[in-house]
């Protein structure tokens, strides 16, 4: 699975992107969420406050209770600020 | 009488855009256009402190999310145009982020549909603002405000 980081998130974990091996049981955006805290403390500082993450699965904006299977690319990032 | 379905030109780029050029490319060679309105929106130096922003964007679901947004926008009013133009990279104060351009038979269809375009692009479009201190030191994200979700749903009543 390819997660992609950007803003805050990114510079907080420390690399734009990576490959992973998921955990069989992961089910939901949230579940990867949790997940990912636990892999050392800079994805605990980048992801403490999960409810501010906001996710998008195969660059389609997603609430966290959404299902990830299927997934090919799932991004985390802060809210977003265009315009 | 059915309006003809157009397509939104969207652009995500570095480069600057001269605003009087994508005016022009709307309504070119048309004589059924009567309204065009457009947004600029521009980096400001908060009172001296800024030296710069940086946008970061989300390549591919920056443009995908900004069709969508233009899209909806095409469908709920008849529009005869729509270009929308976001910058990414460093931007100094005075420079131009985004421009979003609309053309209608009618101004209040114009309007209106840069303004909710505008509100989507603000917190539905994946694009984030760093921010160059003038001073040198580190510089904070911006962050998103309350008041932009609360725009969009406005929309939906």
């Amino acid at each position: 699975m390819k997660l992609i980081y950007f803003a805050w998130v990114r510079e907080r974990i420390g690399k734009a992107e990576e490959v992973v091996d998921l955990p069989a049981g992961l089910e939901t955006v949230s579940d990867l969420l949790g997940w990912l805290r636990e892999r050392g403390e800079e994805y605990e500082n980048a992801l403490q406050h999960p409810e501010v993450i906001r996710v998008a699965i195969n660059q389609e904006h997603v609430a966290h209770g959404e299902k990830i299977a299927g997934a090919s690319e799932i991004a985390l990032f802060p809210p977003m600020t265009g315009g | 009488m059915s309006m003809p379905a157009i397509t939104p030109h969207i652009r995500i780029q570095t480069a600057d855009f001269d605003v009087g050029e994508e005016i022009a490319g709307l309504s070119r060679g048309r004589k059924d256009i009567g309204a065009v309105v457009t947004f600029t929106g521009l980096c400001r130096d908060e009172a001296g402190k800024l030296s710069a922003l940086e946008l970061e964007h989300y390549p591919g679901m920056a443009e995908a999310a900004i069709q969508r947004i233009a899209g909806e926008a095409c469908a709920r009013w008849p529009l005869q145009g729509v270009t929308v133009i976001h910058r990414y990279g460093r931007i100094e104060p005075g420079g131009n982020i985004v421009l979003v351009a609309t053309a209608s038979t009618h101004r209040q269809a114009a309007f209106e549909a840069a303004a909710f375009i505008m509100d989507f692009l603000k917190s539905r479009a994946p694009f984030w603002k760093k921010e160059h201190r003038a001073d040198g030191s580190q510089g904070d994200w911006v962050e998103a405000r309350e008041t932009d979700e609360a725009a969009l749903s406005a929309w939906s009543k």
